[in-house]
């Protein structure tokens, strides 16, 4: 089936809002090419589960491909329509399962040696769309903090590398009440500048007591949710038949329910969970990897304006001789290890924070928990500098808020 | 000139300084000497042993000034005494098995990179035996992943069928010495980082624990008391691909390293340590090499990994995580050559394509590669 088919009754198995989003839109639907539309009625059929940042740009996208001339369309979705698709992908259900469509479509591409052509298309489209339709401005500049090294007593390695050359590096930071000093800030912005999702907290282990106002998620409240997911697998991957591809369709797939846990008041932000550990690589056993991938996954979908996401210790990787004499104890944790994770996630974190509008004013905080070592990115702070004057927590936060 | 090809010159130029500050090696494009002299120094029964640095490493964390502590036996022992290629283009499907595969068959293969499936095209192995009328035990590969247990022998009709390599996967070996009671038998056999839940159906030409004894001359015991003192699975490929050039000498040796894949998983401080746990390992084998009467002074060395790693800086991906987004780092690799007839402490920066791999094999040990897509990449030969 093509674009141009399309008709009201085909969205009836999506979410009522996203059913009224398609319909609403149903003209341009029709006039995109099979390549293109299937990776946005992967957004539309989410959209009741969509935080509002992501909502909003999705109807802005909608929006501008509807004001577009005809001619207007074909030139900005020219290098979509070059690409040449299978029978197999013409005949696929990419209405009901364009995810799924997706997955299929990148594997062709690769293979048909397309995939060149089809970023180019990508990026053109993206960075006309940004042009078009600029991102909204945050309300308030944004502030990144990101907490590492927890249970690390002593590492003598250099830290934050990769950010200094970005900011200022200090090595005679005060640890006192350092992460309550932190958590102190987050909530007295989400107390000033108010909005829904606006304000996280993501913690790699449990989470320290924190404003209930901050959207938080963290690695030890999704433990039930991680161990069902895990049982899941191992049972799916007993049947006959069931590859790599099928599984990853199947947790693509899965909803909070489905994983038997109990739901709680707020189903975007479980949806955002279950995805967090379905889609993610390493989520669901390594702690660091999952709180690097929430923060990545909630600065790019929430946008928030404040983020604070702290490392915990992950556990230990077995080498393989260990492998071969079984043992029963609950795998040991490797701080140093999580450490170096934590720093990298660090700078992830940051990367990912200036995607967002607003880069130019936005401000970040990196803390090696519990030491005298951090490092601070703002407008105001000088680049490339170390600074080893005794200082504290809110003396650091003081020059960037 | 197209973006891949902008960037992959920018980063070979960053490799090539490197290099020279950090080794003194200097720009080959102006040293080329004598094809026919070298050829003339060339022992009689060339060997060649190929390494795949796998499973994708990023400059940034290799030959980039901020990552030279974690090749520091590759520095210090290897590139000295190698020519070294700063810009070695993937074109093909970035996936472990089939990117391996390409390499193997110097055609860019398409094959599923998770199903157990042989590569479409002839691999080296099959040129080497078929032309050169050589006997199965002179061509073999030793690959950790279970994945790889079809890249010796490829579907190929006029090829394929009792054409091919051994293949020894030594953690299957393993599995199977412990036997299936064992706790973690399934863990063992379950490393595909990239879907580290899947276990791919062993078909074809493997080789079973029964010859452990007969052509390695290792007693089941023995192999598991000293897996037990290994850390990693690509410790335990070199380990039986030590046996293997002991008990066995093949002149075709391919070998496919996989831990670095652990990034996968998202785990940096892993990631590293299995880029510097391959250095130290490409750097023993090549010790192996110049102590094994049956190697020494007649084999080359080629190490080049299958691809890169995502960047940083593109949204599309999660950096050094994955290998998802086709970007030009992840594209671009380099290649050693080391041995004799090789000239020592030279780079070039010239692209080459991965898949000039296998035809310069063929001209190095005298077959031809008539269904690849590369060249012979004339420096090393």
């Amino acid at each position: 089936m093509l674009p141009s088919e399309l008709k009201p009754e085909h969205f009836g198995s999506y979410p009522k809002d996203a059913r009224k989003l398609a319909t609403d839109y149903l003209t341009v639907l029709r006039e995109l090419p099979l390549s293109f539309v299937p990776e946005l009625l992967r957004e539309v059929i989410d959209y009741d589960y969509k935080f509002p940042a992501e909502q909003t740009s999705l109807k802005k996208e909608l929006a501008n491909l509807g004001h577009l001339s005809d001619s207007e369309r074909r030139d900005w979705l020219e290098g979509f329509r070059s690409i040449t698709l299978s029978p197999n992908l013409e005949r696929f259900d990419w209405i009901n399962s364009p995810a799924q469509f997706v997955e299929q479509l990148s594997a062709h591409l690769w293979t048909t040696h397309q995939l060149d052509a089809f970023r180019v298309a990508a990026t053109k489209y993206a960075d006309r769309l940004q042009a078009a339709v600029p991102a909204e401005e945050p309300k308030c500049p944004r502030l990144g903090i990101t907490v590492i090294g927890e249970g690390v007593d002593f590492y003598e390695a250099p830290l934050f590398r990769k950010l200094r050359p970005h900011g200022a590096y200090f090595s005679r930071v005060v640890p006192d009440n350092g992460l309550k000093i932190l958590l102190d800030a987050v909530s007295e912005r989400a107390k000033n500048y108010s909005g829904s999702y606006a304000h996280w907290y993501i913690d790699g282990g449990e989470a320290a007591g924190h404003d209930p106002a901050l959207t938080a998620v963290s690695y030890g409240e999704l433990e039930p949710m991680r161990s069902a997911l895990l049982e899941r697998m191992h049972f799916e991957l007993q049947k006959p038949g069931m590859g790599p591809e099928m599984l990853r369709t199947l947790m693509a797939q899965m909803h909070p329910a489905d994983l038997s846990v109990k739901s709680s008041a707020d189903p975007v932000l479980d949806r955002f969970a279950v995805k967090l550990l379905t889609e993610g690589s390493g989520t669901q056993i390594f702690s660091t990897s999952f709180a690097q991938w929430a923060a990545r996954e909630a600065l790019r979908r929430a946008q928030p304006v404040t983020l604070l996401v702290r490392f915990a210790p992950r556990q230990r990787q077995k080498p393989m001789s260990e492998m071969l004499r079984p043992s029963a104890e609950r795998p040991e944790l490797d701080p140093v290890g999580s450490l170096v994770d934590g720093d990298i996630g660090a700078y992830y974190n940051w990367l990912n924070q200036q995607r967002l509008p607003g880069a130019e004013k936005a401000s970040f905080l990196a803390w090696f928990e519990g030491h005298n070592i951090a490092a601070l990115i703002g407008p105001t702070v000088p680049r490339g500098t170390e600074s080893s004057a005794p200082t504290d927590m809110k003396q650091l936060l003081s020059w960037i808020l | 000139m197209t973006r891949l090809e902008e960037f992959s010159r920018q980063i070979s130029r960053t490799r090539r300084e490197f290099l020279r500050d950090a080794t003194g090696i200097a720009l080959g494009t102006a040293a080329l000497g004598s094809r026919f002299a070298r050829a003339a120094a060339l022992p009689k029964n060339k060997k060649v042993v190929v390494i795949t640095f796998g499973g994708g490493a990023r400059d940034q964390e290799t030959f980039a000034p901020e990552g030279q502590e974690n090749v520091p036996n590759m520095l210090r022992d290897l590139i000295p005494r190698s020519t070294f290629f700063t810009q070695v283009v993937n074109h093909g499907i970035l996936g472990h098995y089939v990117a391996t595969a390409s390499l193997a068959t110097g055609a860019y293969e398409t094959v599923n990179n998770f199903a157990s499936l042989p590569p479409e095209n002839p691999t080296v192995f099959e040129y080497y035996r078929k032309e050169l009328r050589r006997p199965s035990s002179d061509a073999w590969v030793v690959a950790p992943s279970n994945g790889f247990n079809r890249i010796g022998e490829s579907s190929h009709r006029s090829y394929g069928a009792g054409l091919g390599a051994r293949v020894i996967l030594p953690k299957h070996l393993l599995a199977a010495a412990l036997s299936s009671g064992h706790p973690d038998y399934a863990h063992l056999l379950r490393d595909n980082y990239e879907t580290p839940y899947f276990t791919p159906e062993l078909a074809g030409g493997e080789f079973e624990l029964q010859q452990l004894e007969d052509l390695l001359k290792l007693s089941v015991t023995d192999f598991k008391s000293h897996a037990e003192t290994l850390s990693s699975p690509d410790e335990l490929s070199v380990y039986i691909a030590r046996q293997l050039m002991r008990q066995v000498a093949p002149s075709l040796l391919w070998i496919t390293m996989h831990d670095i894949d652990i990034a996968h998983a998202g785990t940096y401080s892993l990631y590293v340590d299995g880029i510097r746990r391959t250095d130290r390992l490409c750097a023993e084998m090549w010790k192996i090499i110049e102590s094994e009467p049956e190697y020494q002074g007649k084999t080359t060395l080629l190490i080049l990994p299958d691809f890169g790693r995502d960047a940083d800086d593109d949204p599309g991906g999660n950096g050094f995580q994955h290998h998802r987004t086709g970007d030009p780092l992840s594209r671009t690799t380099w290649l050693m050559a080391i041995g004799p007839g090789i000239r020592e402490g030279l780079v070039h920066d010239r692209p080459v394509d991965s898949l000039d791999l296998v035809p310069t094999i063929g001209s190095m040990m005298g077959f031809s590669a008539a269904m690849s897509q590369g060249k012979p990449i004339a420096e090393i030969l």
